[in-house]
């Protein structure tokens, strides 16, 4: 499987990373590799096996529906990159 | 052309829980922004999810109540797309495996007649929190106290043939949810929500139309509202022979109009894929039969069980149990009082009218069940009049005595000693010759001229049977 | 005493011939002396070490005696710190002072230890040279060259240059054993869910374990001994009870059985390596172990499955990344979209996005059958794989990489350096235990020996690997320093 430039763009997007248009070529070359490493996996015919998702087939825990957290927004806004009247601001958003 | 409309809905509903779906952060409704958001709720770095107990019973409670088949092992999945209301740039919903499978639920069309309505399925997720975009210098808040609150979407099979019929669906299992005292539905505060997939085809044509999906519905009224505005856009681009466009559009209220949402229109790709940080939910039957072992009496059987058991009309048993509350009101004041039929008629006009009235939830009635039913105890036992008993309910809602006390208070004891009746009785004969004369000619129309005279007399206490008896005797 | 293993210093602290103050003075100094040259760490913690110290000591003479009060330890810069920053070896990440310990953190921190600080490791653990560290390379401690191996390679190159007694790692593909074979040191990862990943910045969750690189299997059970248990805060830690991973260190190796997969003996192996590692079998073979070849045949496919699985999820674990609650957000960004897109082009490096991409597109629509599920049922069959040989053996052994230590920028094409977590890979694949421990040199470069158990025979692995140090001396093994020191 060859990836070209406008794979590249479009996966890219999906992934909300920027991609020069000089640098697509490279990364799309580079992926390109990668998938045939990857494609070795279809040499072999695994119609009957069952996924596995967790190497241990356990099932999930469930927690008792208490409230356990206290307020601690002042602290963890301190981290934000910007932050005003308790709201994480962000560029406008256009619905 | 002749145009059919083919509705399907999918319902957001916020389970009452206490803490979020995976963290113990509270979700109570109006606290101050980000108050409610914790570190995993922000998604920090190493934070990890555990599944909610109680948010996962209410799901299957859900299920045993539309007979639907109980997801056995159900398995969450990561929906991938940014939004910065999307602190994780996933979601953790249920994809091929949601914990409530195939059910459904029957609604009441306006002839009467009954319809069931299939529900695809039914899975948990996470709510996202909230944009808010009052201007702070070009940008948009983002409060997180939402995001992570659990949610259960259940979606319907396009079973739906008009805006009328998705509104009964929609407050069909508005009603069913709060049977279940699994969320408020409080449509207003955002924990009921509505996507309609609308499209129309000609009539009788057997594929479906292109569907639109129609978000941000937020009341009954816009359901319909929403629903009638986009079948009739679709009608007009159809007829106009334009082609419709598979899209999301978004409701204005406001301005009643829908309309595309653009910055939806990328073809979204959600990679979906099982979430790792956690395991599948494994249930067992045991866990099931807990469960519905706690299921309330449902609407329906509640309504066939007020028809057998109280004698009511389909109708108005019907219309007492639309709630849980109301019907829980309704049985309590039969209790009381013992008379059925009458309770009905009070809870059902004179109750709900008060209630309509000033916009009250039932729970929130300044009239008990227990006292309304010690009301209608007076009408039986003849203390008091129908009539009457509407000045005391009146009175009931200044004076929080006991019903026996206000009667007394304000002396609307009805008078049942037929000496004192006898003597109203025979001042109005006296008064009247002229009306005495009509009747024994013949005019028997003239009749409640002397009863309305006498009740008039007795300022409305005499017992009206008691009264009739001697009118009639003393006419003859 | 720097040089130590961690048992040996337990011993010295409780004798009373060491303090933990100065012994973490001693480590401080050794790391004001060399981190300059080998960059194993990105955070030192001067003042708060020399405080946990004191307060070890004062614990100690009140009568505390948990075997690892007053241990200086490192951490790899995954695991969330309390109020020291913690990086993940990203620019992303480069100013996030985590409000929260992670549970190994919190876990060691109540065992008694002395936190040195935090080691450099290739960015968001994408990387098996530590060359994709926001923060530059780590060197080897044996060749500064070379590589120290990743993405746990500034913990490595601590425990080998005695910069620490000791340190945590995370292996997803290998990122323990790997470096710990390239440093000559002992690198284990437990089976998947006997160690919490709370707090654990997450790289692919269903592969992801933290454990411990040190000086000896010894070691690393006492560290197993501090770091295992249930967790309710991780919903894939696992509820089954501990053990004391001392107790059968030194269990007889007599009638053990010892698997060995021919696919780790195959095409692509360096015979010096291999020799090695004959050398070493034979070892266990006067200890009373007995020999057999084992198949495991789908080990070949390990590297592609997990260069499906692993992107995947780490492409949503990294959507997070976005520059609005916390880390690097780009300078004025003009709207939303150029926000995200240049806050995490700008904030991650190349090997990171390129995996990312990779994740993006195995998901993307029309491949998930293809890629994502196909994956999954490779690790089905590989994990089927060791099923069946644990049915013959007891423990699996072989290389843990096909060579040792390259040279920095040996490895510039992605799939080979993808290819060299070959024998490391399907481990994690399978949530099995693991060890790397040194056993012998190649021109003067350390080699490792992998040891793998079934699920949960942790003791088993530390009982054959001690049992092995214990009649060998490679992990006393030092790299020169000389001409290093700054």
């Amino acid at each position: 499987m060859a990836l070209d430039k406008s794979e590249v763009e479009k996966i890219a997007h999906l992934a909300r990373l920027h991609i020069d248009t000089e640098e697509a070529e490279e990364v799309a070359g580079r992926i390109t590799d990668i998938l045939a490493l990857i494609d070795q996996m279809q040499s072999i015919d695994t119609a009957t096996t069952e996924p596995l998702a967790h190497p241990l087939d356990v099932v999930q825990r469930l927690r008792a529906d208490e409230v356990t957290e206290a307020n601690h927004r002042d602290e963890l806004q301190e981290i934000a990159p910007s932050a005003q009247e308790g709201l994480y601001l962000v560029p406008r958003v256009i619905e | 052309m002749q145009w059919e409309t083919v509705i399907g809905l999918e319902v957001h509903v916020q389970l009452s829980t206490q803490s979020k779906l995976f963290s113990g952060s509270s979700i109570q409704f109006g606290a101050e922004p980000n108050t409610q958001a914790n570190i995993f709720d922000l998604a920090l770095p190493g934070t990890l999810p555990v599944l909610n107990e109680e948010a996962l019973k209410m799901a299957v409670r859900f299920g045993l109540a539309i007979g639907a088949e109980i997801g056995m092992r159900s398995v969450f999945d990561r929906k991938n797309y940014f939004y910065p209301d999307l602190p994780k740039g996933y979601q953790v919903s249920q994809l091929d495996f949601p914990t409530v499978g195939k059910g459904s639920l029957s609604i009441e069309l306006e002839d009467g007649t009954e319809k069931t309505i299939g529900v695809t399925r039914a899975h948990m997720e996470e709510d996202a929190g909230k944009s808010l975009h009052e201007d702070f210098q070009g940008a948009s808040g983002i409060d997180l106290n939402r995001a992570g609150t659990p949610l259960l979407e259940i979606v319907s099979e396009p079973d739906l043939r008009s805006a009328e019929e998705a509104v009964a669906y929609l407050k069909k299992l508005h009603s069913i949810i709060r049977y279940l005292d699994i969320s408020d539905g409080n449509m207003a505060q955002g924990s009921m929500r509505c996507d309609a997939n609308v499209s129309i085809r000609p009539a009788g044509e057997s594929e479906l139309g292109t569907r639109t999906e129609t978000k941000n519905i937020n009341s009954f009224k816009f359901v319909e509202k929403a629903i009638n505005h986009e079948v009739q856009r679709q009608q007009e681009v159809l007829e106009d022979g334009g082609r419709i466009v598979q899209e999301t559009r978004l409701y204005d209220s406001d301005r009643d109009e829908t309309r595309s949402m653009r910055s939806k229109e990328v073809a979204n790709d959600y990679r979906y894929f099982p979430e790792p940080d956690l395991l599948p939910v494994v249930i067992d039957e045991s866990f099931v039969n807990a469960i519905r072992e706690t299921l309330p009496e449902l609407p329906d059987a509640k309504r066939v069980r007020f028809v057998e058991e109280y004698k009511l009309s389909d109708y108005d048993a019907g219309v007492l149990v639309t709630s849980r509350e109301l019907a829980e009101y309704y049985e309590a004041v039969v209790a009381r009082c013992g008379d059925a039929k009458l309770s009905a008629n009070w809870v059902s006009v004179e109750l709900q009218g008060l209630l309509n009235k000033n916009d009250w939830e039932i729970s929130a009635s300044p009239i008990q069940a227990e006292r309304l039913g010690d009301l209608i105890a007076r009408i039986i036992d003849n203390t008091i009049s129908g009539k009457i008993a509407k000045t005391v309910f009146e009175a009931m809602l200044e004076d929080a005595s006991s019903v026996d006390s206000i009667i007394e208070s304000k002396g609307l004891k009805q008078v049942t000693d037929s000496g004192a009746i006898e003597k109203l009785v025979d001042e109005v004969i006296a008064n009247n010759p002229e009306q005495v004369e009509q009747y024994r000619a013949g005019k028997e129309k003239v009749f409640g001229f002397f009863v309305g005279q006498a009740m008039k007399a007795s300022k409305g206490k005499a017992n009206p049977a008691q009264l009739n008896d001697l009118l009639k005797e003393k006419l003859k | 005493m720097i040089e130590r293993t961690v048992a040996e210093i337990s011993t010295a602290l409780a004798s009373g011939d060491i303090s933990s103050v100065e012994l973490t003075q001693a480590y401080l100094h050794r790391i004001e002396q060399y981190n300059t040259d080998l960059n194993a760490f990105i955070t030192v913690c001067e003042e708060s070490a020399l405080e946990q110290a004191k307060a070890a000591d004062k614990s100690r003479s009140d009568g505390d005696c948990k075997p690892l009060l007053g241990v200086p330890l490192a951490h790899k810069d995954i695991f969330c710190t309390k109020g020291v920053t913690t990086t993940c070896g990203s620019r992303m990440l480069q100013n996030f002072v985590p409000p929260y310990d992670a549970t190994v953190v919190e876990k060691f921190n109540a065992a008694g230890v002395v936190t040195l600080g935090k080691t450099n490791m290739d960015e968001f653990a994408m990387g098996s040279s530590n060359e994709t560290s926001f923060f530059g390379v780590v060197k080897n401690p044996w060749d500064t060259a070379r590589v120290p191996g990743g993405s746990s390679g500034g913990s490595a190159a601590a425990v080998a240059a005695d910069l620490c007694a000791m340190a945590t790692g995370t292996d997803t593909g290998g990122s323990i054993r790997q470096p710990a074979a390239f440093c000559g040191v002992t690198g284990f990862k437990p089976s998947y869910g006997r160690v919490s990943r709370w707090g654990m910045v997450a790289f692919a969750s269903s592969l992801d374990q933290a454990g411990s690189i040190c000086k000896s299997a010894e070691d690393a059970a006492m560290m197993l001994n501090a770091m295992a248990g249930l967790d309710e805060k991780d919903s894939t830690s696992i509820d089954k009870a501990t053990v004391d991973y001392t107790a059968t260190l030194n269990d007889s190796l007599e009638g053990l059985k010892i698997g060995i997969p021919i696919q780790h003996f195959a095409e692509g192996l360096s015979a010096e390596v291999e020799q090695n590692i004959l050398d070493a079998l034979k070892v266990y073979e006067s200890l009373g172990a007995t020999i057999k070849e084992i198949d495991l045949p789908n080990n070949h496919l390990s590297v592609s499955a997990y260069y499906v699985i692993a992107p995947a999820e780490a492409s949503a674990n990294l959507s997070r990344y976005d520059g609005v609650r916390y880390g690097y957000r780009c300078a004025e960004p003009v709207d939303l979209e150029d926000m995200y897109k240049r806050s995490r082009s700008e904030g991650f490096g190349e090997e990171v996005k390129r995996r990312i991409m990779v994740g993006t597109y195995a998901l993307s629509a029309g491949f998930y059958d293809a890629y994502y599920r196909k994956a999954q049922k490779i690790r089905r069959l590989i994990r089927n794989d060791f099923l069946a040989a644990f049915k013959e053996v007891d423990i699996i052994l072989g290389p843990t990489s096909p060579h040792t230590a390259f040279e920095l920028g040996a490895k510039s094409d992605p799939v080979a350096m993808y290819l060299e977590d070959i024998y490391t890979i399907a481990v994690n694949l399978a949530g099995l235990p693991g060890i790397s421990i040194p056993a012998g040199t190649v021109n003067g470069l350390p080699v490792g020996l992998q040891l793998v158990g079934e699920d949960f025979a942790e003791a088993k692995v530390f009982n054959a690997a001690h049992q092995f140090q214990k009649n060998t001396d490679w992990h006393r093994n030092k790299p020169d320093l000389t001409g290093m020191e700054s």
